[in-house]
């Protein structure tokens, strides 16, 4: 295969980013999104220009270190699917591509396609864990957990950080990320003691850090590679409303 | 030769543990605050084992390259972690979780520290259930078990084909609540590129940051080390393409003995190479075999569609060879079984460099329903992947690179030849022998970050409470600084016309074809010579562009490389010297009659543990011997 690249190529956090134009020649329809981008890079070395920087790790959809926006959508093409599942088949012949980085003010671009997630990170250490220390746990069936509980919480456990749900909102709000790990915790029996004060305290931190508010438009579901529904942020908000009233009693 | 000492400690083997905490040195919680301990790695080892000791108190630093902790590649783990709970009644123990991993690691491990972590198993999913670990659970909310390969009890805790990302999950959880509280702070992207030793104590890291390119000292009253296998040695492996040998080779070449380094697992079923710029191998999963039939034609160079090829015609080579067990023999046996098929041209697939797991028989009797609600998600990660449904066409699998057993040596207390340099995890040489039995390594990791190194640091910490951490001015940390900045220099101005990358994928040829799956001597010394070509051209013509003060992945991946092809020479070494066949180290040379590995025990029942004499000098071997007291040793037989 020949494809057109039309990458976004920016110095650092400061510089001024722009499209940079690349044409690529021997692509096999088998390599991955990020061989391909591996391929580039070879050979950009080689001539003496500057490889694209871009982020990868897994190659399984769950490490969550992958994050392009390809041709308009977080992951590409295919639904619940990360950028490393993305193959070179799902392109035609001389097709062009666009690959931008996730837009967002919360996560600004670092390098060209990598951007920091730390916001992430930062909103989990407000309250996305339990508070139990090592050797406290009681025994693992002292409290029951009926599958279906279980399951919905694992639906919500299964996200994997990368970002794609607030690139894909025209808010870039990271509600979707919030939902998921408010609602898991919220599930089950062990989240449930400080269920309200973590919603109040994630939610806070994510407005803190500047992510946009949550109009319902489903973009993020969409985009999620992991399939995470929307459902979830009901489940924040019956959550969240549960908390504000309890806190103002 | 010098003789290890382990520092077992005395006693029946199922005390020595319990004995041995209560006899540890302790350091009183007023005293804690004024200990300083580095963690590098936050897998399923390194966050525990942060998160443990920042609860008792103690100010921990924790780096991880990543941008975030949740990355380690412990995310990727797919099938489960064991614990000898007896949930399923069926006999589970203690002792019988040991037996198992000390047979499956074909009787090559230290028998109380594989006793230990299977005593401390059960506390693990107790732990991570309480921070809110989803586990699979029945109806009635009892936790739910699965069977796992070599073994004959469900005792396997898992949460669908996601289990790592869980347990990882649980222990990242925990670490942000102690950086939420100020006990641990978190330095991400950060590059570990060497140990300081101060009058013979490791006492802190050298970082790069991957950001700005900045280099920096941290300094602590002692280092531990989670930072994973090196299975990548390989170039393509089912590691994340990031994971590397970097830090157990700093600490080798700063005097901490290497355990076992040949001993590295080759997984049978994993999606075979595609392309030539394939970067990675995509593992499905070992409980696909308690469903799936491996077989290959039995025609050579049979090009005919698996659909089209009857019954009678299909050689179900691990059914024949292997009718005890048949497709559930262990991973280093039906890996080799798939190679010796495929080398004689019976392999499938565009390369010849696969064979089919094919659920045909399994969908007709159980129907589509049942297998998705076991496989689903592998079989859609599997077409994803390959473009082929796999419950119409056979899977194509072939053996890859998975599991380092091999790492840093470690006493009984977890701590390297280095005092106060601590080795956890899969970093470690580990309780897993030659072979390693699934779903133990999430287990042996957690186990070591929850529930042992909190014990074993604050012992060793109890004698550290007066002395002072260094400045990092002091002359240690500014020279390894300096050495540290000289070798990025040398990188960068070589300024060659080959890529780490290109390297890389050479080194892991060689590496393939002479110390894989099956090894033998004209082979492993071919290898020696091929490194050390290779390791000349990498340093005259290696070339990274940009520079080192600023965000350079190029140069990234060149220490991961530099670091690799010196660990190549090592694993050879120790293959060489090896010269009997035990669990995943398979010599051709030491085989029985009938073709299957055959260990020699009055000559090597011992862990090879390899000391850093020097650049390119042979590194010494130094002897552990182990005994079994509480096993009979045997043959592992699987016909
Ligand atoms: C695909 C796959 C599936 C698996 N499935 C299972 C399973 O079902 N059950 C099971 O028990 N085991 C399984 N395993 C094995 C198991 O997942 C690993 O052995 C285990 O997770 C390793 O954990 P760890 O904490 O030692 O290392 P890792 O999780 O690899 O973490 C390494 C950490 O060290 C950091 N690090 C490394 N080098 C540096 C450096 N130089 N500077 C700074 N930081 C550094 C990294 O950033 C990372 O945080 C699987 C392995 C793979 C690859
Ligand atoms: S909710 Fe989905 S899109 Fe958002 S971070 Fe999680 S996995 Fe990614
Ligand atoms: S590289 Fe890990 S999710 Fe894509």
């Amino acid at each position: 295969m020949k494809i057109k690249l039309n990458i976004w190529k920016q110095a650092n956090a400061k510089a001024k980013g722009k499209f940079e134009k690349y044409e690529l020649d021997g692509v096999d329809a088998e390599m991955s999104f990020i061989e391909m981008l591996d391929y580039l890079n070879e050979k950009l070395i080689k001539e003496g220009k500057e490889p694209v920087a871009f982020e990868h790790d897994c190659h399984e959809a769950i490490c969550g270190c992958c994050s392009l926006y390809i041709n308009g959508h977080p992951h590409g093409p295919g639904s619940e699917t990360a950028t490393c599942q993305v193959h070179m088949r799902s392109f035609k012949d001389g097709a062009t591509i666009t690959v931008e980085p996730w837009r967002a003010k919360s996560f600004p671009v670092l390098k060209d396609l990598m951007v920091d997630r730390n916001a992430f990170d930062k909103i989990m250490t407000a309250g996305g864990f339990v508070s139990i220390d090592a050797g406290q746990a009681p025994d693992a069936n002292a409290n029951l957990v009926g599958k279906i509980d279980a399951d919905k919480a694992f639906e919500a456990a299964a996200c994997i950080g990368c970002g794609a749900c607030v690139a894909a909102c025209k808010n870039s709000s990271a509600t979707l990320f919030v939902a998921a790990k408010v609602s898991q915790l919220a599930l089950l029996p062990q989240g449930k003691v400080e269920a309200k004060r973590r919603a109040l305290n994630m939610v806070a931190k994510m407005d803190e850090l500047g992510f946009g508010s949550c109009t319902n438009t489903g973009a993020c579901e969409a985009e999620c590679p992991k399939g995470i529904g929307i459902d979830f942020i009901a489940k924040l908000n019956r959550e969240y409303l549960c908390a504000s009233f309890s806190e103002a009693e | 030769m010098s003789k290890l000492d382990a520092k077992i400690p005395e006693g029946p083997l199922a005390e020595k543990w319990s004995k041995y905490k209560a006899t540890m040195k302790l350091v009183s919680p007023n005293n804690r605050k004024k200990l300083d301990i580095i963690v590098v790695g936050t897998g399923i080892a390194g966050a525990p084992a942060a998160a443990s000791l920042a609860e008792m108190g103690y100010n921990v630093k924790v780096f991880c390259f990543q941008d975030s902790a949740r990355r380690a590649h412990s995310v990727a783990a797919q099938g489960g972690i064991n614990a000898s709970r007896n949930n399923k009644n069926d006999g589970d123990s203690v002792y019988r979780l040991f037996y198992d991993m000390i047979k499956g690691g074909d009787y090559r491990a230290r028998e109380a520290n594989v006793y230990r972590a299977a005593e401390v198993s059960s506390d693990i999913i107790d732990q991570l259930t309480a921070q809110g670990v989803p586990f699979a659970r029945e109806y009635g909310g009892t936790l739910a078990n699965r069977t796992f390969g070599g073994v004959q009890v469900s005792r396997t805790n898992y949460a669908q084909g996601q289990t790592g990302q869980q347990v990882l999950l649980g222990g990242y959880s925990a670490l942000k609540r102690q950086i939420a509280l100020g006990k641990a702070q978190m330095f991400s992207r950060q590059q570990m590129l060497d140990v300081v030793i101060v009058d013979g104590k490791a006492r802190g890291i050298i970082t790069r940051n991957l950001i700005t390119g900045e280099m920096e000292r941290h300094a602590a009253h002692a280092v531990v080390l989670a930072t994973g296998g090196y299975g990548t040695i390989y170039y393509l492996s089912t590691l994340a393409v990031q994971s590397n040998g970097s830090a157990a080779m700093q600490a080798f070449k700063k005097g901490a003995f290497f355990g076992n380094p040949s001993f590295i697992q080759i997984h049978p079923t994993c999606i075979p190479v595609l392309n030539e710029y394939q970067s990675k191998l995509t593992l499905m999963s070992e409980s696909l075999r308690n469903d799936g039939r491996i077989w290959v034609p039995k025609a050579e160079g049979d090009k005919r569609r698996p659909n089209e090829i009857q019954d009678e015609e299909r050689d179900y080579f691990l059914e024949r060879r292997y009718p005890a067990f048949g497709n559930l023999v262990p991973r280093d046996v039906a890996s080799r079984a798939a190679k010796e098929r495929c080398d004689n041209g019976y392999g499938v697939g565009k390369t010849g460099l696969a064979v089919y797991l094919d659920f045909r028989d399994a969908v007709k009797k159980q129907g589509v329903k049942v297998i998705k609600g076991k496989y689903g998600n592998l079989f859609a990660m599997y077409e994803k992947i390959t473009g082929e449904n796999p419950y119409e066409t056979p899977m194509m699998i072939y053996p890859a690179g998975h599991y380092t057993m091999g790492g840093l040596w470690v006493d009984y207390n977890l701590m390297t030849t280095i005092p106060g340099l601590f080795a956890i995890g899969e970093a470690n040489f580990s309780e897993h022998g030659a072979n390693r039995l699934g779903a133990s390594a999430l287990m042996q990791g957690a186990g070591d970050g929850y529930f042992i190194a909190p014990y074993t640091v604050s012992n060793y910490l109890a004698d550290e409470i007066t002395n002072k951490v260094p400045s990092t001015d002091s002359p240690e940390f500014v020279e390894a600084e300096n050495n540290v900045k000289a070798t990025l220099d040398k990188f960068l101005s070589i300024k060659g016309t080959q890529t780490a990358s290109s390297f890389h994928k050479r080194l892991g040829h060689i590496m393939w074809t002479y110390a894989g799956m099956q090894r033998n001597e004209d082979g492993l010394k071919k290898a020696l010579v091929e490194i050390a070509d290779l390791k000349k051209e990498f340093w005259s013509d290696l070339i990274i562009p940009g520079t080192a003060s600023e965000i350079n992945q190029e140069l990234e991946k060149a220490t991961r490389v530099a670091d690799f092809i010196d660990l190549a020479t090592l694993i050879v070494t120790d293959a060489l010297n090896r010269k009997e066949s035990c669990g995943a180290h398979f010599r051709e040379e030491s085989r029985s009659e009938s073709g299957e590995a055959m260990r020699i025990d009055d000559k090597y029942s011992f862990v090879a543990a390899w000391e850093y004499q020097g650049e390119d000098k042979e590194p010494k071997l130094h002897k552990e011997d182990l005994k079994f007291e509480n096993v009979e040793v045997k043959v592992r037989s699987y016909k």
